[in-house]
């Protein structure tokens, strides 16, 4: 008891600045935000023009809105079911031990993941590009003469193309978490199933799979979450537009919050962010607990 | 049945081949594209964007590297210096916190590093109006500071529940010689953590380099004068710029890919396990 005494200066030292600067620069902003949301306020002047929950049914009747939701959630979608199989199979067939150049493989595949997300979506307006680009060059290929799309300049396809270049920067993540989860299985259980007359396919269904769920979990969670946050790519790639075709939540934050100088209403968005991430969190906790006990 | 059984695997293989070989192409040919674009003149790029620049047209390179066009080095010099900034702040700091949470009994440890991982909910999206508003405050627009001390507040979840993991499993038996030999719990920190947590340390350091680096929300809001743009912003200012000239912004590109890429060729295993394993430890 003595002791705790002396420690006080030992604390102060040791956990000051960690706390000072979380609570300065995370804590404090995010409790802010959610005040702020309940006020019209440009950021200047005394914050008094109350409107309680105003902003949200704003919010929530606003048609551009809606439309980021709505590219969010195919955001996800997209990544769950085309990016992460697209993954695990690249990850099932480099772990196989005699596979060759699986290195060479795994390099290549990571290599768009170390690059920022805005080299990355101006790399791709380039390929897109129906002047320039990789695009045009396909065209004048397989069909000269023929008009040459452009992808992100058309409202109906520029999701598409924002959500091909998604994919193309993460997979290689993903793929690497799960090579992380395979390699912890044991090669003696895969070789105990091979004597026993088991097939390739059949160990990897019945003795693989099970036992990387958990880093697939992990994997999946990412992957929902990240697609809430979703900026940088789709600023790159034409801020959302044209006409809003491409709008994320994160983006209109920026848009009708920041850049219409809107910090109340800004707040209202970043708190729906907040609220869908927390969400999905809770559900993908409790299915998983579930799950879990179950299996036991 | 043996025969069958190889030719299955056999066919297996080959699918298995052509995948990855086609996957490689997918994530190469945008790279390459970019690449051999900057070795072109604007009339070669829109007659020939694929082929292999034939001459290769050094100007945009040149241009770009002596600065009569953009400002790469300005916006480099701003990007190492604002990583700098928040992987040794964040370092030095994470590494306090997390030996306090791990090796000194306190009461009230648990609710300390539970508000810790509070953090780890919340993204930077959520909190960046009054962030933003706080940096202004603070007068930190247009500072690097602006940029570095929120980034470091956002890394210290994450990196704090990292480290507070390694040094939880430092043998008590090691702290006892420490202080046999005459040395107080900072001692104990300096001499024997440290050095025995350079792993960890290292792995932390790479995943907030690797995030300040492509960060470009934040300075977004914080940089308004292109003399402090790091490379991202850089890039996208000069994209913004130079509309047209896609030979000169593929150049640009290039380079800004360059420093991430030779980081990555030289220490490419360590970079793999820093950030998918400290993704997966989260």
């Amino acid at each position: 008891m003595k002791k705790s005494y002396s420690q006080i200066p030992l604390l102060v030292f040791l956990l000051g600045p960690a706390l000072i600067l979380f609570s300065l620069f995370v804590i404090f902003p995010v409790f802010q935000a959610a005040y702020f949301s309940l006020f019209k306020w440009n950021g200047l002047g005394p914050l008094v023009d109350f409107r309680g929950l105003k902003n949200f049914t704003v919010l929530f009747k606003d048609a551009i809105f809606h439309k980021a939701i709505i590219h969010n959630i195919i955001i996800m979608i997209v990544s769950l079911v085309i990016e992460i199989p697209l993954a695990l199979y690249a990850a099932l067939i480099i772990c196989n031990k005699d596979f060759k150049f699986a290195l060479v493989f795994r390099t290549f595949f990571f290599l768009p993941y170390i690059l920022s997300e805005v080299i990355t979506g101006i790399l791709w307006q380039f390929i897109y590009n129906p002047q320039y680009g990789l695009v045009k060059a396909l065209y004048t290929f397989f069909a000269p003469g023929a008009p040459v799309p452009a992808i992100l300049g058309n409202p109906s396809t520029v999701l598409a193309g924002i959500l091909v270049t998604i994919i193309w920067k993460y997979f290689g993540f993903h793929m690497s978490i799960l090579i992380a989860g395979l390699q912890d299985i044991p090669e003696e259980i895969k070789e105990a199933a091979k004597i026993d007359g088991a097939s390739e396919s059949q160990i990897t269904r019945k003795i693989v799979l099970p036992l990387i769920r958990s880093t697939l979990l992990i994997s999946i969670f990412f992957s929902i979450v990240g697609s809430f946050q979703v900026f940088d790519v789709v600023w790159a790639m034409g801020k959302g537009d044209p006409v809003n075709s491409a709008e994320t939540m994160v983006t209109y934050l920026y848009k009708f919050g920041l850049q219409r100088f809107n910090i109340g209403y800004g707040s209202a968005v970043a708190a729906v962010i907040f609220l869908f991430t927390l969400i999905f969190s809770i559900i993908y906790n409790n299915q998983l607990m579930k799950n879990e006990e179950k299996q036991i | 049945m043996k025969k069958k059984n190889l030719s299955i695997s056999f066919s297996r293989r080959v699918v298995q081949y052509t995948f990855c070989i086609i996957l490689s192409f997918i994530v190469l040919i945008p790279l390459y594209m970019g690449f051999v674009g900057g070795l072109k003149s604007n009339g070669q790029l829109l007659t020939d964007p694929v082929g292999l620049p034939n001459p290769p047209y050094y100007n945009n390179y040149i241009d770009l590297l002596t600065g009569s066009v953009g400002t790469f080095w300005k916006s480099l010099f701003n990007s190492i210096l604002v990583a700098a900034g928040t992987v040794i702040l964040t370092l030095i700091v994470c590494v306090m916190a997390a030996f306090a949470l791990a090796r000194v009994q306190f009461r009230g440890r648990e609710i300390i590093k539970n508000y810790f991982m509070l953090g780890l909910l919340f993204p930077l999206a959520v909190a960046i109006l009054p962030l933003y508003l706080q940096v202004k405050n603070l007068k930190l627009l247009d500072n690097y500071f602006g940029v570095i001390l929120p980034q470091v507040a956002f890394q210290i979840p994450m990196t704090v529940l990292l480290l507070r993991g390694f040094f939880l499993h430092i043998p008590k038996d090691l702290e006892d010689a420490c202080s046999i030999d005459g040395y107080g719990p900072l001692g104990f920190l300096i001499n024997m953590v440290i050095p025995l947590s350079t792993p960890i340390i290292a792995t932390s350091a790479v995943i907030v380099l690797v995030s300040s680096w492509n960060n470009f929300f934040l300075p977004l809001l914080v940089f308004n004068t292109e003399a402090y743009y790091t490379l991202p912003m850089g890039v996208m200012n000069f994209q913004g710029q130079h509309a047209s000239d896609w030979n000169l912004i593929l150049a640009y590109l290039t380079l800004a890919m360059i420093p991430a890429l030779i980081l990555f060729v030289t220490s490419q295993k360590y970079i793999v396990a820093g950030l998918t394993g400290g993704a997966i430890k989260g």
